[in-house]
């Protein structure tokens, strides 16, 4: 006897725990080849998800097992012209035909990578794992006029839209047990009763028959004219609104795009400024990034433009600096909004203008932000403004510079400048 | 004949799986006389099949790693399109639970109930492995114990520490089986029953194993001398259940699981060949039966051949695909041999195997299958008609020669070198490193001792240290690991 079942419907990530057990198992090795692959792959795709591999050898499972070497025999089909004490040589790989089950041909494959792979998110908590925004925090909207609809269990009035059905339904049931109860067990107790009188012979137009068995109707007619539903069973859901605290952050990203920054440093400041939006939107709900270039002037772009045009000229560093001081008392209201910003330059500037843009910095910029991330893209030697913000960083703590070489450089800059600070 | 034909088209719906089913279990029960188990029959997803994949075939079982890095290759191999999935997965328990895939033509589903749910499960039934090792109809309560089991201990002592403990004992997995005790059978209700008794019992043993209160003088020098175990112990995992110092009694029920699920393997990887052949012989017997009856189109046939014919294939040993002599083709052709020996014998047929020639094929492969594990049925069946059809030859891979020699091929003189070859190519003994408990040091550093009986001069492979490593967390104290070679000269390995 056979018996069907039609499985198709049940869920199928009966292996979901496993998996992340097995992701959590090799943590570490993931981490090592997930920043690998932020520093190779190409500029746009760091968002997506990732094909990651480790080396196969770290996740075996051992067991005992064979080396080569001893005596073996074997045997093998589709012999052609071989005759007893034939000679053969051994086949290239050494140790002979490759154990038992004659893999030689498939040596070279375990020593593959064990590849995964990761969804976007996996993905991300693993290049981020154990990074954190300084001064992470909520700025709390004062008067706010943002709320979220929340549910709040069940009332007995409301609109008709927010019936709930079942809950109604529930009630009316409960309603009619309760209230049939006494017409049901009258009806049990009459009905007792005749089925003794029929018994013991009487003769069914006796008038005692005939009154019961009015009177059983008359119990029942009750028992059916009780309401279906009743508008005391009615149950409405019920929503309460919340006031939420908004928690919104801006990211001001600067480059310097004068004639000295060509397309590999662009290239650079690009990749360590996506991280950067990244890492943001991972820790609010909504950001907004604003793009400012400068040369000798500045200008706010979009996206494409501040990557990818070009321009050429000297380089004053403080025409950005005040632009973005513009923009932010004019946009974003600090106390509604968490400011961050990021700077990447070839660290050339007016010499005159760096102590202009130290002071900027202090006195006007700084208070506003929770970070300001500073990245020097040179190999050469540093120039006035890398002394001028380095006294900068002397004095305010949320003010951070480094220096990145080349593309390796970026993802360990990164997260030098956002890590979890112990206490 | 047209009115009797099941279907012509290959959709596949829940009335036509049945009607097949029925006319398959009319064949194999009425005709054939094969016993099965009752038939549980899963239709499923693909997804759901990389999940069941995953978890060694087992329908239940506990969370470990290991099964997640199963499932991460399996998945991406499929994703692109390396590996397709096998057809079916069916399961060792009573009922009979079979997948099937939703994604399946109606004849490859047909196929599949012959193969899966009357051919393995009739061997399930009947191989006396199975009979002996496994008990089908507890073994899903007991993998729902375990794994219940494993989740309390996780929430105890925390999910690291059940992960090494696992780790280590997975490692010893092929290691954890009595080959010669009949085990007890399982149930859940009683293993739960005895499960607090005997975490009890066991520890006052070991208690009682390490006391160190000195006795007699004289009998202890006596003692001091003697080995202990005082026999070699093949199975390392029971060893250490009952005897390793240090272990928590959680510790050994969790030993003990993964003995039990070890010990429930143990049988399928003894008769790979036999199981897949007779299970790919009745799918083509019973659908070969079922179209001489009418009751399948020609199209349907053709679909099936062409995936019978891509199961049974067997590349030679120069195709740049070659892997091994592929068990279904081996097993299918000797069970075909079986029935060719009995139906049409020659006159070679009869002076090698007098007792089946002409006999009833029924009743000789019903024996076959109650009786043998590869490595005895290979012995005993491999006919030279099917050594010569499979152009079979022995090579002999010694270290010390410069050459690979050829040692017998398929005529007269090398039939029997060559059966016996390949009958030893089963034998787990041979293909597993034999390694025993050999001593136990009670009165010194409580070092425990394990030995390789090597065999043909074969060494252990490179896994050696870090398989110590795994057997000195479950033992606790010093492990080590010595060669024994054919010379019986003794050789330090290692040590941990």
């Amino acid at each position: 006897m056979s018996h069907f079942i039609d499985r198709r419907l049940n869920g199928k990530n009966k292996s979901a725990v496993n998996r992340q057990r097995f992701l959590k198992r090799y943590k570490t090795q993931l981490k090592r080849a997930v920043a690998d692959a932020v520093n190779q792959r190409s500029i746009t795709d760091v968002d997506s998800g990732e094909k990651v591999g480790i080396p196969s050898k770290d996740i075996s499972e051992p067991v005992f097992h064979h080396g080569p070497g001893g005596t073996r025999d074997m045997v093998h089909p589709g012999n052609k012209d071989f005759m007893p004490g034939d000679r053969i040589s051994r086949p290239e790989g050494g140790g002979g035909g490759g154990g038992g089950q004659g893999r030689a041909g498939k040596g070279g494959r375990g020593e593959d990578d064990f590849v995964f792979e990761l969804s976007r998110e996996e993905f991300l908590d693993l290049l981020f794992d154990d990074l954190e925004l300084p001064n992470l925090v909520r700025n709390q909207l004062i008067g706010s006029t943002e709320f979220k609809t929340v549910r709040a269990g069940y009332r007995t009035d409301g609109a008709p839209a927010n019936i709930d059905i079942v809950r109604s339904l529930k009630g009316a049931v409960a309603r009619r047990t309760a209230l049939g109860a006494p017409y049901k067990a009258k009806v049990r107790e009459l009905e007792a009763e005749l089925e003794a009188l029929l018994v013991a012979g009487v003769p069914e137009d006796d008038p005692r028959v005939l009154a019961l068995r009015e009177e059983i109707d008359r119990q029942k007619t009750r028992l059916a004219a009780l309401p279906f539903i009743d508008t005391f069973d009615l149950r409405y859901q019920s929503f309460t609104r919340l006031p939420e605290p908004t928690s919104k952050a801006v990211m001001v990203c600067i480059m310097d795009v004068s004639g000295s920054m060509d397309q590999v440093r662009k290239n650079l400041a690009k990749r360590f400024f996506i991280l950067l939006y990244l890492f943001l939107k991972r820790n609010y709900d909504k950001i907004e990034v604003v793009f400012i270039r400068h040369h000798t002037v500045a200008q706010e772009v979009d996206e494409q433009e501040f990557f990818y045009s070009r321009e050429t000229g000297g380089t004053v560093v403080s025409s950005a600096l005040n632009l973005s001081d513009e923009i932010l008392r004019e946009r974003y209201d600090p106390n509604v909004w968490n400011i961050y910003a990021a700077q990447a330059s070839d660290g050339d500037n007016w010499d005159s203008d760096s102590a202009v843009c130290r002071d900027i910095l202090a006195e006007r910029l700084l208070p506003l932000m929770r970070y300001f991330a500073y990245v020097e893209i040179t190999p050469r030697q540093h120039q006035s403004l890398w002394y001028a913000y380095q006294e900068v960083a002397a004095a305010h703590k949320h003010f951070a510079m480094r220096e990145i070489g080349g593309a390796e450089d970026i993802f360990p800059v990164f997260r030098e400048l956002f890590k979890r600070q112990s206490a | 004949m047209t009115k009797h034909i099941i279907s012509d088209s290959s959709e596949w719906s829940f009335p036509l799986l049945e009607r097949f089913d029925r006319e398959i279990g009319r064949l194999a029960h009425g005709v054939y006389g094969l016993d099965t188990y009752a038939n549980q029959i899963e239709v499923i997803s693909s997804e759901q099949m990389i999940d069941a994949y995953s978890s060694v075939g087992l329908p239940i079982s506990y969370h470990h790693w290991s099964f997640g890095k199963q499932f991460v290759s399996t998945e991406q191999t499929y994703r692109r399109g390396q590996m397709g999935l096998a057809y079916e997965i069916v399961i060792n328990s009573d009922p009979c639970i079979a997948y099937l895939m939703e994604e399946n033509t109606l004849p490859m589903q047909a196929l599949v109930i012959a193969h899966a749910c009357y051919g393995h499960n009739s061997f399930f039934k009947g191989n006396y492995l199975f009979r002996t090792w496994t008990s089908a109809d507890a073994i899903i309560d007991y993998l729902v114990f375990a794994r219940k089991y494993i989740a309390s201990c996780e929430e105890r002592y925390g999910q690291a520490e059940v992960e090494l403990l696992l780790d280590s004992c997975h490692a010893l997995m092929n290691h954890g089986v009595d080959r010669y005790k009949r085990p007890s059978p399982l149930s859940m209700a009683e293993e739960q029953r005895r499960q607090q008794e005997r975490a009890e019992y066991l520890q006052s043993q070991v208690n009682d194993l390490w006391r160190t209160i000195p006795g007699h003088d004289g009998e202890e020098a006596q003692r001091q001398d003697a080995r202990w175990p005082p026999e070699p112990q093949e199975n390392l995992l029971y060893f250490i259940e009952k005897n390793a110092p240090l272990l928590e009694p959680w510790q050994r029920e969790i030993v003990r699981i993964v003995r039990k699920v070890s010990q429930y393997f143990y049988p399928q990887r003894q008769t790979q060949v036999m199981n897949e052949g007779w299970a790919t012989f009745w799918h083509y017997t019973l659908l070969n039966q079922l179209y001489d009856e009418g009751m399948v189109t020609d199209g349907f046939m053709m679909e099936f051949l062409q995936s019978h014919t891509g199961v049974v294939f067997q590349p030679p040993f120069d195709a740049p695909y070659y892997s091994g002599i592929n068990p279904y083709a081996l097993g299918f052709s000797m069970m075909r041999d079986i029935r060719r020996i009995c139906e049409e014998p020659t006159a070679e047929d009869r002076e090698w195997f007098p007792e089946i020639a002409g006999q009833d094929w029924r009743k000789v492969l019903d024996f076959a299958m109650r009786n043998f594990k590869d490595e005895s049925f290979i012995a005993q069946f491999l006919s030279p008609t099917l050594m010569r059809e499979l152009h079979l030859f022995a090579i002999r891979d010694d270290d010390r020669e410069e050459a690979i020699e050829v040692t017998a091929i398929h005529e007269e003189q090398g039939y029997r070198t060559l059966r016996q070859a390949l009958a030893e190519q089963y034998n787990l003994g041979t293909r597993e490193p034999n390694i025993q408990v050999f001593n136990v040091d009670r009165r010194g550093d409580r070092s425990l001792t394990l030995r390789h009986f090597r065999h043909n001069r074969r060494p252990l492979g490179e896994s050696v240290d870090e398989m110590l490593r795994h057997i000195r967390r479950l033992w606790g104290f010093t492990v080590r690991l010595e060669a024994l070679d054919d010379q019986g000269r003794v050789q330090l390995l290692g040590e941990c």
